[in-house]
């Protein structure tokens, strides 16, 4: 089993999500450069945080252009397992693979703090190892994370149970005031049809380990790592 | 380059009594460019000794004074003098880091002054091969809310220059990739035409794997890499040495503008290339750009350097040589190269897609030469420029606050009727310095790179170091700002070794040994005797405090001219402090955690009373609730700090303690009301009147030194007594944490019961309303009623 995390130029957290499957998760990942097409036989691809491209013209515009990401769109059409955070999730709705788009935030700030966010399906190789309405703890940062679609897609996102997370209170209460950037229907990440594919503001890499406040985002990742050795 | 060309003389410029005032260039100093050079000086020459002897690039009026500062200890790897200081902190680890200002710029154009200054700073940690692990800002502002008759356009333009400020900040941090910590943010009338943005970042790097900025290797090629060069920034520096006046905002196009996409290419493909081995030396173009960036290279290693500027890659077509030399286009970096190891660095470069272009060579002759079209145009001696830049010991008047010594009798009958005290902590725990900053740092990402351990609001900022193979213990950073210009007015030693005293207490108090220090000293006109002596007393007190509690200065930053229309900043130096852990794992947090912890109150024996109604006319009570301000900040007594600082490294060694708070602006029962906020976990204090003849409003919002709130088991507090005792402090039981409620009682009295929600909603939502308060900007609506 081994994970790759891309690396565009201005790819930040591509070392925290490193870190996290390496040292914390003990399990075996490589970086995939931008430029090159190979994804060098990994079994996951971690599209990371940051600003790709300086998220010049548009949050994901440019890097969903990159020679690396058409591997990826082949990658997951054949059920590869790909998961966008962040910055990643802006990439994946701009390259088509997620539906929907991330438009600035409500408040028109930059908003990074620690939050909340309910488990709305465990059926998906990323939650698996959750329960469905389970509170995890998980921080933002970002200035795009107003997740926005229109009526049909959300209708279908419900119908298909692809919203993966929403914000939420502390206790799981889906509120106006849980939610902080504007998003529709409170959605803090959502699946693809295929359900191999998850998007999500809120950044796993920066919860899991408890000296950093909470390790909750290591259940994803746990998750991801269960299913890949269930295929195997 | 041909020796042909090389050979000639710059052509010289016209010198007129105008041409020197443009340059800020004194008919003295005009006199010693003659002399060190034995001929008129070209004007591109002029351009260079005219940002070399600003007061911004040589210090000239603060560099006597400064060399009071100690500066070495068993940890300090690298003091002042080069792009930061750097400290050992143990497992082969190395930390940089250094803060410096970006005043004037952030008045003019508040984005983008902010964003390069954040820029700037992040430049001088990696060009010494750390990367960056954090930054944090200390940031003054005039008033943003309509108070006190305060005109309402002023107002207004204090509100932007903070929203400007704040965004320009976080758009650069968050970009590049570095957790901002926080810091501090301040509101005093005297920065209204006057902002200061003090940026201070720390970077990691291997203790043997750090890179000087010296050239050397004769026939070595100088190697520009980076941003094109365009004319944005000339003078940056000459601006950033003068006071402002009317008609200011038109130096708009000398303020710099910034790319954190950029730099952040810049940052790995630099570290990238630093690996290969192949960088003999390298400094970032900062201040001055390509000027100071050659010269000093050139006078660290005894070397010259000579540059062909047609090479320069360049983002305007038509630049004269003063132009590019002159330019503070930001993004760029200047770097030797082993000769033999050009193609290897140019391949980083290219792989990261930034222009790298070799400009030059380095030669035997201490010199700055540079070429332009085939034509010397400039060929200076470098020490001329550096070592041998004017130095003034300027007159030093006598420095005295309009401030009252003792409180006026109003006051003193104020304070003696029975007041609300309640209301009094309301009226604090709202205003501009005390209330939550979470509306500032909120728009900051504090956690990318995942190390962040403590992020804003706590005492100080904590991150752990991302252990290297199999170690099990994570060690840890801490770091932590401070400045009180009003107590630096009142008195500039004392209140400057406040300064240090409270940023290594905030560092103390996380369970971090404070070890080193930077400081920005931002000061009005020194031409102005008074001025100096507020400098000169301020490093005096920073000599002092740091002397004493163990944390030597290893570089930093001096703004002068901080004056608007002929009116000075309250003096404000500002102290960064870094402490380390051996095992981040031991760290205290600020807040209460739980409900039934006992409080307690580390304090210096015996607590100091004579001097108590002076002193609380200092206070932020003083300020806010009385309107006034006489006296003299808290006595210091930095032996008894010092002792404090040791006390809480081995109780959090020893993990006696839940959380730790220092009491600062507000007193205790601010630090109190603090404590419960985060957690929403309320408290129960009996502040001992022990001292009756003093007012009760002393007790409560005093801001004695040396002071911090903890809280701990029941069980722990024997063992906390006995460390106490050994570091000669008291132990003062207050009270225990739980309920809704924070309620105080003075000798029995309950002088406070409030609903901690009630406290925390006045306390979060102030700074968000007053900036979102504009009703001054439509009359008709603020008058209407």
């Amino acid at each position: 089993m081994k994970f790759g995390v891309l690396v565009f130029p201005g790819s930040n957290c591509d070392q925290d999500t490193f870190h996290v499957l390496s040292a914390v998760a003990g399990q075996p990942v490589t970086f995939l450069w931008h430029e090159s097409s190979s994804l060098e036989d990994c079994d996951a691809i971690i599209v990371p945080g940051g600003f790709a491209y300086g998220d010049y013209l548009r949050t994901g515009a440019i890097a969903h252009f990159s020679p690396i990401m058409q591997s990826v769109k082949r990658f997951a059409a054949s059920g590869g397992l790909v998961l966008g955070i962040c910055n990643g999730f802006q990439i994946l709705t701009e390259s088509g693979l997620l539906p929907g788009a991330l438009m600035r935030n409500a408040g028109l700030k930059y908003v990074c703090r620690q939050l909340f966010i309910r488990v709305e399906t465990a059926d998906s190789p990323f939650t698996q190892q959750t329960h469905m309405g389970d509170v995890l703890k998980v921080p933002i940062g970002h200035m795009e994370g107003n997740y926005f679609c229109d009526d049909a897609t959300l209708q279908q996102l419900e119908q298909q149970q692809r919203i993966a997370f929403r914000y939420c209170e502390p206790d799981g209460a889906i509120t106006p005031a849980a939610n902080p950037n504007g998003s529709r229907s409170n959605i803090a990440g959502v699946l693809n049809e295929g359900r191999n594919v998850l998007g999500m503001m809120p950044h796993p890499d920066r919860s899991s380990e408890l000296l950093l406040g909470s390790k909750d985002g290591r259940r994803i990742f746990d998750s991801m790592i269960a299913a890949l050795t269930a295929r195997v | 380059m041909s020796p042909a060309t090389s050979s000639a003389i710059p052509e010289p410029a016209a010198i007129s009594p105008d041409l020197l005032a443009q340059h800020s260039l004194t008919r003295e100093e005009y006199q010693r460019i003659l002399t060190a050079l034995g001929r008129t000086p070209s004007l591109t020459e002029l351009g260079i000794y005219s940002v070399m002897w600003s007061e911004h690039c040589s210090y000239k009026s603060s560099r006597v004074h400064l060399k009071r500062l100690p500066t070495e200890s068993a940890r300090v790897v690298q003091g002042p003098g080069e792009n930061a200081g750097i400290i050992d902190v143990g497992d082969g680890w190395a930390c940089a880091f250094k803060i410096e200002s970006h005043n004037h710029p952030s008045y003019i154009e508040p984005f983008q002054g902010a964003a390069t200054g954040v820029g700037g700073i992040l430049r001088d940690i990696f060009t010494m091969g750390a990367r960056p692990l954090a930054v944090m800002d200390s940031l003054r502002f005039g008033p943003i809310a309509a108070t006190g008759g305060a005109r309402p356009d002023l107002i207004h333009k204090n509100q932007t220059i903070v929203e400007g400020v704040v965004s320009g900040i976080a758009g650069y941090g968050n970009c590049f990739g570095v957790p901002n910590l926080g810091g501090e943010t301040r509101f005093e009338p005297c920065y209204s035409g006057n902002p200061l943005v003090n940026a201070f970042a720390l970077g990691l790097v291997r203790k043997d794997e750090i890179f000087y900025a010296k050239a050397s290797g004769i026939g070595n090629p100088v190697l520009y890499v980076g941003a094109k060069t365009g004319r944005d920034g000339i003078h940056g520096a000459t601006m950033a040495s003068e006071e402002f006046h009317e008609g200011s905002e038109q130096k708009r196009p000398n303020v710099q503008v910034g790319d954190p996409f950029m730099e952040k290419l810049l940052l790995e493909a630099c570290l990238e290339a630093m690996q290969t081995g192949a960088i003999v030396g390298i400094q970032d173009m900062g201040a001055a750009g390509l000027t100071s960036s050659s010269c000093e290279m050139g006078a660290r290693g005894g070397v010259g350097l000579e540059m062909e500027l047609d090479r320069v890659p360049q983002r305007e077509t038509g630049m004269t040589a003063y132009e590019m030399m002159l330019s503070e286009s930001q993004e760029r970096m200047l770097l030797v190269a082993d000769k033999s190891r050009v193609d290897e660095l140019l391949q980083v470069f290219a792989r990261w897609g930034l222009d790298a272009v070799v400009v030059g060579h380095v030669i035997a002759e201490p010199r700055l030469r540079v070429l332009h079209q085939g034509k010397l145009v400039a060929d200076i001696p470098n020490a001329s420029l550096t070592d041998e830049a004017p130095r003034y010991q300027r007159p030093i008047g006598i420095w005295k606050s309009s401030a009252p010594e003792q409180a006026p009798a109003a006051i003193h009958a104020a304070l003696e009727q029975p007041r609300d005290h309640a209301a009094d902590l309301r009226a604090l725990l709202r205003s501009a310095n005390i209330c939550s900053k979470r509306w500032v740092h909120e728009q900051y990402d504090t956690m990318v790179q995942t190390n962040t351990v403590q992020g804003p609001g706590g005492a100080a900022g904590v991150m752990r170091i991302k252990p290297r193979d199999g170690a099990k213990t994570q060690r840890g950073l801490a770091m932590a700002l401070d400045g009180n210009g009003r107590w630096c007015w009142l008195d500039p030693r004392l209140g400057a070794a406040h300064a240090v005293a409270e940023a290594a207490r905030k560092v103390a108090c996380t369970g971090a040994v404070p070890v080193a220090a930077t400081n920005c000293l931002n000061f009005g006109n020194p031409e102005k005797p008074e001025i100096m002596a507020q400098l000169s007393q301020a490093i005096d007190g920073l000599a002092e405090a740091c002397r004493t509690l163990g944390t030597p200065i290893t570089g930093g930053n001096v703004s002068l001219y901080n004056e608007t229309r002929g009116e000075a900043i309250y003096p404000t130096p500002v102290v960064g402090v870094v402490g380390v852990f051996d095992d981040v794992s031991i760290n205290v947090p600020a807040s209460f955690l739980a409900a039934g912890h006992k409080i307690l109150l580390l304090t210096p024996p015996p607590p100091v009373a004579s001097h108590a109604t002076a002193e609380l006319g200092s206070s932020e009570f003083a300020k806010v609730v009385l309107d006034t301000i006489w006296g003299k900040p808290p006595h210091l007594n930095l032996a008894a700090e010092a002792q404090l600082h040791q006390a809480l490294a081995a109780l959090a060694g020893a993990k006696l303690l839940h959380s730790a708070r220092p009491v600062s602006d507000g007193g205790l029962a601010v630090a109190l009301s603090e404590a419960c906020f985060e957690n929403g976990v309320g408290a129960r204090a009996e502040l001992h009147k022990a001292h009756s003849p003093d007012p009760a409003s002393w007790l409560l919002f005093g801001e004695d030194a040396s002071r911090v709130v903890v809280s701990c088991d029941a069980a722990s507090i024997t063992a906390i007594r006995a460390v106490a005792e050994q570091h000669g402090l008291a132990v003062v039981e207050l009270g225990e944490t739980g309920g809704e409620t924070l309620t105080l009682t003075l000798g029995g009295d309950v002088v406070v019961s409030e609903s901690l929600a009630s406290l925390r909603q006045l306390w979060s939502d102030a700074l968000p309303a007053a900036l979102a308060n504009t009703f001054h900007l439509e009359p008709s609506i603020a008058g209407g009623e």
